[in-house]
């Protein structure tokens, strides 16, 4: 399978992407990393892009990892578009302090909008 | 993330104080109780929570299973602030306030969090006016101790709920996406 797993710089996306090298070493998918761009997060693209690097070489996964500018969303649902993408896998929301699932913005417009299968991680 | 969040300019208020007893519009004696300890009564919350209809969950809470509905409980019942309703010596209804902290062990000031709202009614006793009081008497409590800012989010179809949590004084304070946020401010 051809997987696309996209990343915001969240604690939620590193935990994302571990599931998905994870996944993708067990069964051999062949696998895209796209970092987008959401200046508030807590990690900037570079760090991100730099995370995913380190990741990445410990499972020994090879994988493309791609930047991509504008609205999050947006540029990745383009992304996943353009490419021969299986699946689209990016985090599952974050939990209130009540525990109540919260999907944010970018969730949102990636389950309306994909046409490709997505994922949530949990 | 505590402070982040925006809220009405004009407090709401005043509120009910429990200990109540009520009638609800089927002519049943309800209590509203703040417990001094919630652990003295978590047994039959967690018995509510058992006999909950699944399909009312609201962003994956209350959990199934009395041992995952117990943990959540145990996870949040420390320095939360809860109401339950009483029909004879059963808990019909709960409503809770979680501070919004990640450090609840260092409140010193109530005022100065910000407290995430929740509310379940069991289904037999839903629709008989429980769910209005029972918020009515939760911020009533919260107003008592202290608590000044009260949010929560709701799943932005389910307008009964809205409409519930407009009537108490609430307003909407932004739509994140799938869930709406509301926000109080009390006296």
């Amino acid at each position: 399978m051809n997987v696309l797993v996209g990343l915001v710089g969240s604690d939620e996306s590193v935990k994302t992407l571990r599931q998905t090298v994870d996944r993708t070493h067990d069964v051999g998918d062949d696998l895209t990393v796209a970092v987008v761009e959401k200046p508030e997060s807590k990690r900037s693209q570079e760090e991100m892009v730099e995370q995913a690097e380190e990741l990445l070489a410990d499972a020994d996964v090879e994988a493309e990892i791609v930047t991509l500018e504008g609205d999050p969303g947006s540029a990745l649902v383009d992304y996943a578009e353009q490419g021969e993408f299986d699946q689209l896998v990016i985090g599952g929301g974050t939990l209130s302090p009540m525990g109540k699932i919260q999907l944010g913005p970018i969730t949102e417009f990636v389950l309306l909008n994909a046409p490709t299968t997505v994922k949530l991680v949990r | 993330m505590a402070g982040t969040r925006p809220y009405p300019d004009e407090p709401v208020g005043p509120f009910p104080s429990p200990p109540t007893t009520d009638e609800d519009r089927e002519g049943r004696a309800i209590e509203f109780v703040a417990p001094d300890d919630f652990e003295d009564v978590i047994g039959d919350v967690v018995e509510m929570y058992v006999q909950f209809d699944p399909t009312d969950r609201a962003q994956g809470i209350p959990p199934t299973g009395e041992d995952r509905i117990r943990n959540w409980l145990e996870t949040i019942a420390e320095e939360s602030v809860n109401v339950v309703a009483y029909h004879d010596d059963d808990v019909i209804g709960h409503a809770m306030l979680v501070p919004d902290t990640s450090d609840p062990a260092a409140i010193e000031d109530k005022g100065d969090i910000e407290w995430e709202l929740a509310i379940f009614v069991l289904q037999d006793y839903q629709r008989a006016g429980i769910g209005t009081k029972l918020l009515e008497h939760l911020l009533g409590h919260a107003s008592d101790i202290g608590i000044e800012r009260v949010w929560l989010t709701v799943e932005r179809w389910n307008n009964p709920a809205i409409a519930l949590y407009e009537r108490v004084g609430f307003e909407s304070t932004g739509t994140e996406s799938f869930e709406q946020e509301m926000a109080i401010l009390l006296e």
